[in-house]
């Protein structure tokens, strides 16, 4: 039964139990017959791991289990087999986007308070963990250099690419590329894993192997469909069919395969046009350009906005191609400690009042930029304090929402949708459509100056290609059906869905035992796993499970915080979370990856009477925290109703 | 009596007497103990004698040995400095706050001149499919002579079916970077295919052309390396060049004698120093002009000096030489003698992206430290498998496609030569012909804007559609600087050819465009 569209929006938020006792009749029958828990249980005592076990049976809070829920949906959806061709179709279909399980299944991503965005607390691994760490990259050097040295004697005609011969000097230096041959390669299976089909719920994987040790791989010709925790397709629009699709196949029946050309010359369709005020209005921008390629949008950006005698602060993780296209400007780039508000005031203080280098002539610009969601940490910005900051010291802000629009708020329209900002706060929202809407490109949404400038000046819409057809329609058919114009209620449906996947499977992690980080909204929930070595074995673990995952390490993230990451989808439904969930409870245990003290949240919910204020009193007077160990089936009973509290 | 009344005074004087001879007698005892620990340590006896010798012989020196100990230690206890904040002014924090307040920054972007408005204006929307005849959202039909449809592909109906299929298969994005699971079979096949296509041992494909030299060049070209570039080159060249932090040398457009020349010199140069990569590129058929770049010189040039070539074939790339292999089969070279050719699949091949062929480790190395590569979605796999089938199209008829085109750039160029208004700088070969204007007086580069563009009206009140070169202006304070922070082509109309257009449509819209030329600077004289 899912929610109608007019259902308000408030009503969960404020009160989740009502909300579900209305929808399911069983539910409430669980209400009836969930004992009140004795006062004797409710004490908050020191010994809570221990008091965990115990709880379990005894307090049988409201929960759907997984099997009520199937049941239920079997009952409501069509699963009546009809023929086996119909199967297959249906089979394929939920390959690309699962079935909603219950109506309970979704949330609305939003910041309730309104307030400053609260830093997520870091749990730090015991020392034993970054010891072993820093011991086995010590351990991986020394190999390497070792191998190097003998190979570069014995083997020569391996490593002539990393010297100079007959008068060439080497390719590729020969330090620049040890992290590459010593250490990623031992690791190259679990990257750049080819792939067929659509890249949506499940993903089909073509099997390789490799017998000279990852130098080169063989297809196998084997298929393996598994699930998919590493897209970005945060709506699930990555589909071969529905609305989008067809409406796709149109546009290509129509006007054919490419637009031919620049957008400044005779590459300008009706179509783009179209999507570009449906994007404007979408973000809440009054103008946008659309560009063909995300990364490129950043890279060729900056150097139409800034210069010399302009400064760009930068948020220190942002994205390869904000530092590409800031580098690209000409303008001085400095950068801010990640999401540090404290950090980026002092800079502006001391840059404002010194002006620029040397001459103490005032800066021309200045230009802060940061990401609406980073893709390595799952954190947001924290937009409230830096609009705050743009009005006291007038710098520009541009805020990249390549992960974050589609992907927050409420409706979905990205961080200003999130914490409920005025878009007119910020001055160049960026953002692109590979991730939520499943197409290719990026936008550059603005005041509508500013867009006519750049489509006057900027070299991405002068001399790049144009986005195609095919492309622009799944676009614009994505948006439409997020605001509601097209399949109305569905749109709605998927931003609630991802934005339950998030919560339930960040809250269960954390249960788990595992160290998580980002912020509890964001649909991409990195689990940290320090150790090198555990980045292959997790990720072949997972793969033994049909489970496909990302591992990232160095460079990619500082040396010893190699971590996975779990890409959240609308397309997943609470069986696959769970499936994941269990998986990782297996895998965990078995490479000693439940390391999280219970500073960062997992911790059994407060027993009646004791309020959050109560127990944050008792932490701050040196109460113990206990490190949360919930057993697999604990949290997979109680996740669907705690991941719409505020996590803890 | 002395004993009794010297008490108070010598009694404590005795102790204190009596405590320094301890305290000397300890302090013997002390350096004693020192003494024999020192000599205990392996090699003390060394230094001893060092000092007392340097000591003997030169008194001096101990003492500047001395002078530097006691520099260095107040050297390492000194506190730490910033070397950039040399000139750093220290203010209060009133100050700071006044300071703040004053400051008004300059608007993001400077206001849109009146030309530029005007550009955004009259630039064309088309309604529907592109094609030989468009119809613009005006309600107008035009001849289009400005899509980058060669061979009149954009709106195949076959190649349109086969990317509904990829569609239906394999969806629209592939919602990931290639190496978290976007490489998906049908840009395997592709890349195979233009390697295969082309000759060589692999290929990489970037998801948009314009940032793939961007993207291939400072993978390799490091600080500290040497690029030799033709000064023509375009602009995503200067700014691969820019990004690279190599050292730069320009020769002159197409002149072999002046890139041979630097080459000596930077041989000359660099003897004895440490070896490093150097490179030569050049684009095949030029941007800035069109005319065909001297490959076979260069790469004589290349083998001679040991450089390594980057060549961008972006406008060549299926439409030169025999068979659409580009400028290497034009000029009879195998395409192993360029060791990076890079170009685009959106003109030609109607698909999306561009590509790098190369030898396989150096493909290899792009997936790993091409940052347009490892950083951005991969390529839709419906443009992927678009490429594939017009390479496919290519290889089996070629001459349905090259010899048509050819034949249109032909006749444009014969339609166009009529006057002495202009001069066509592009080579035959290219299907972008470019028209400069004869003028006999030196016109600004505005007055030249407002005289392309009035050529571009002029033919487009008269139903054909053409473009120009558009320039980027260097910001103001860049201008002198180095050349990619702008782009200041020679001024051209641009006329797009395409295999669309019978002959007779080709006589006409020349005929249209060399009165437009006529009839602008006509009116200029």
């Amino acid at each position: 039964m899912p929610r109608k569209a007019s259902s308000s929006v408030s009503s969960i938020i404020d009160t989740p139990k009502r909300a579900t006792v209305r929808t399911t009749n069983k539910i409430v029958q669980f209400f009836a017959s969930s004992p009140k828990p004795s006062s004797g249980e409710t004490k908050l005592s020191s010994s809570f791991p221990g008091a965990l076990p115990k709880l379990s049976p005894s307090l049988s809070l409201p929960t759907i289990s997984l099997s009520t829920a199937t049941g239920e949906n079997t009952s409501e959806a069509p699963m009546v087999v009809f023929s086996p061709e119909e199967a297959r179709r249906t089979a394929r279909k939920h390959a690309q986007f699962g079935p909603l399980l219950h109506p309970s299944h979704k949330h609305v991503s939003q910041n309730l308070d309104g307030k400053d965005l609260a830093e997520p607390i870091e749990d730090e691994p015991p020392y034993f963990i970054m010891f072993t760490t820093y011991f086995s990259y010590l351990i991986l050097i020394i190999f390497g250099h070792v191998r190097d040295f003998f190979g570069k004697r014995f083997k020569s005609r391996k490593y002539t690419h990393l010297k100079a011969q007959n008068g060439y000097a080497a390719l590729n230096s020969d330090f620049d590329n040890f992290y590459v041959r010593r250490l990623k390669k031992r690791l190259d299976d679990c990257f750049s894993r080819p792939i067929t089909g659509v890249p949506g719920r499940f993903i089909t994987l073509l099997g390789r192997e490799s017998n000279d040790y990852n130098d080169t791989f063989r297809m196998t010709g084997e298929k393996i469909e598994t699930l998919n925790m590493s897209s970005y397709n945060y709506l699930g629009f990555a589909q071969s069919e529905g609305p989008c699709a067809d409406a796709a196949e149109e546009s290509i029946r129509k006007y054919g395969v490419s637009a031919a050309g620049t957008r400044a010359e005779g590459g300008t369709l009706d179509l783009h046009v179209d999507c570009e005020a449906l994007i404007a209005r979408f973000v809440g921008k009054p103008a946008s350009i659309l560009y063909s390629m995300g990364y490129a949008t950043n890279a060729w950006i900056f150097q139409s906005l800034v210069g010399k005698g302009c400064l760009i602060i930068s948020d220190e993780l942002n994205h390869a191609s904000i530092r590409t296209g800031a580098r690209a400007s000409g303008a001085m780039i400095d950068m801010f400690k990640h999401n540090h508000m404290g950090d980026l005031e002092n800079k502006l203080r001391e840059y404002i009042s010194q002006g620029q280098p040397r001459t103490h002539r005032p800066w021309k610009k200045i230009l802060v930029v940061v990401e609406g969601l980073y893709s390595m940490e799952g954190t947001m910005c924290n937009l409230p304090a830096l609009v705050k900051l743009r009005q006291k010291y007038g710098f520009y802000l541009f805020v990249d929402e390549a992960h974050s629009v589609g992907a927050l708020g409420p409706r979905g329209r990205g961080v200003c949708d999130f914490f409920g900002v005025d878009p007119r706060h910020v001055d160049i929202l960026m953002g692109t459509l590979t991730k939520s809407f499943g197409a290719n490109g990026g936008y550059i949404a603005a005041n509508k100056d500013i867009v006519d400038k750049l489509r006057a000046i900027n070299a991405g819409v002068l001399m790049s290609e144009s986005p195609s057809p095919g492309v622009v329609t799944q676009i614009t058919s994505a948006l439409k059906m997020i605001t509601g114009e097209l399949n109305t209620g569905e749109g709605e449906e998927r931003l609630q869905r991802l934005a339950f996947n998030s919560r339930y499977l960040r809250l269960g992690l954390k249960r788990l035992g595992f160290i998580v980080l980002g912020h509890d909204d964001s649909p991409i929930v990195p689990l940290m796993l320090y150790n090198p070595a555990k980045m292959p074995a997790f990720s072949r673990e997972m793969l033994k499970r049909k489970i496909s995952v990302v591992v990232v390490g160095y460079p990619a993230t500082p040396l010893v915080s190699s971590r996975v990451r779990f890409c959240l989808s609308a397309s997943h439904n609470k069986e696959d979370l769970d499936r994941l969930l269990r998986a990782c409870d297996e895998v965990g245990d078995e490479l000693d990856l439940k390391l999280s003290s219970g500073i960062a949240g997992g911790a059994i919910p407060l027993p009646e009477g004791v309020t959050q204020e109560m127990e944050d009193e008792r932490i701050a007077n040196g109460g113990k925290v206990s490190a949360p160990r919930w057993p697999i089936e604990e949290v997979i009973k109680r996740g669907v109703q705690d991941a719409k509290l505020p996590l803890r | 009596m002395s004993a009794s009344s010297s008490p108070p005074a010598s009694a404590p004087s005795q102790l204190f007497n009596m405590d320094y001879e301890d305290f000397i007698a300890l302090l013997f005892t002390v350096r004693d103990m020192a003494i024999t620990q020192f000599h205990r340590i392996p090699g003390s006896a060394i230094l001893t004698r060092y000092i007392k010798m340097s000591y003997q012989h030169d008194p001096a020196r101990s003492v500047i040995e001395l002078c530097l100990v006691i520099f260095a230690i107040r050297y390492l206890l000194a506190p730490k400095y910033s070397t950039q904040k040399k000139n750093f002014v220290k203010l209060r924090d009133d100050e700071v706050d006044e300071l703040i307040e004053d400051w008004t920054p300059e608007p993001l972007v400077a206001p849109l001149t009146e030309f530029e408005q005007e550009q955004i204006e009259k630039t064309p929307v088309i309604a529907g499919p592109t094609g030989p005849k468009v119809k613009l959202t005006n309600g107008r039909t035009v001849t289009n002579l400005a899509s980058a449809n060669f061979f009149n592909l954009a709106n195949q109906p076959a190649l349109a079916e086969s990317a509904i299929t990829t569609l239906r298969t394999y969806g629209v994005g592939p919602c990931g970077p290639p190496g978290f699971y976007g490489t998906q079979d049908v840009h395997m096949d592709c890349e195979r295919d233009i390697a295969e296509f082309i000759g060589s041992q692999a290929c990489i494909v970037y998801a948009q052309a314009f940032s793939t030299i961007s993207a291939v060049i400072p993978a390799f070209a490091k600080r500290g390396d040497y690029i030799v570039a033709d000064e023509k080159c375009n602009f995503a060249i200067q700014k691969a060049l820019q990004l690279s932090r190599s050292t730069i040398r320009w020769y002159k457009h197409n002149d072999m004698d002046d890139l041979e020349k630097i080459l000596k010199k930077i041989e000359r140069d660099s003897r004895g120093r440490e070896l490093t990569r150097r490179f030569i590129i050049t684009e095949a058929l030029f941007e800035d002009g069109g005319d065909v770049a001297d490959l076979a010189t260069i790469v004589k040039l290349k083998w001679r000096y040991k450089y390594r070539l980057i060549l961008d074939e972006t406008n060549s790339f299926g439409v030169v030489g025999a068979t659409g292999r580009g400028l290497t089969e034009y000029y009879g070279l195998p395409a192993t003698d360029v060791d990076m050719i890079c170009g685009t699949l959106s003109t030609t091949f109607v698909g999306g992206g561009g590509f790098c062929c190369a030898s396989n480790e150096i493909v290899h190395h792009q997936r790993i430290s091409g940052l347009a590569y490892v950083f951005s979605a991969a390529l839709p796999a419906m443009l992927a498998t678009t490429v594939s089938e017009v390479i496919k199209m290519l290889r089996e008829n070629p001459e349905n496609y090259i010899d048509p085109l050819r034949e249109n750039i032909k006749t444009f160029h014969a339609a166009l030569a009529k006057t002495d208004s202009l001069t066509i700088t592009s080579s035959l070969l290219n299907p972008i012909i470019s028209i400069t204007l004869n003028s006999k007086k030196e016109m600004s580069d505005d007055e030249q804007d407002r005289m392309t563009q009035d050529i571009v009206d002029e033919c487009f009140a008269n139903g054909v559609l053409v473009t120009r070169v558009k320039r980027i202006v260097a910001p103001p304070g860049m201008a002198k600087g180095p050349k990619w922070f702008g782009w200041n082509p020679a001024m051209a109309v641009k006329v797009y050819v395409s295999t669309g257009f019978s002959k007779k449509e080709c006589e006409k819209a020349g005929g249209v465009i060399r009165s437009a030329v006529t009839k602008v600077v006509g009116r200029r004289r």
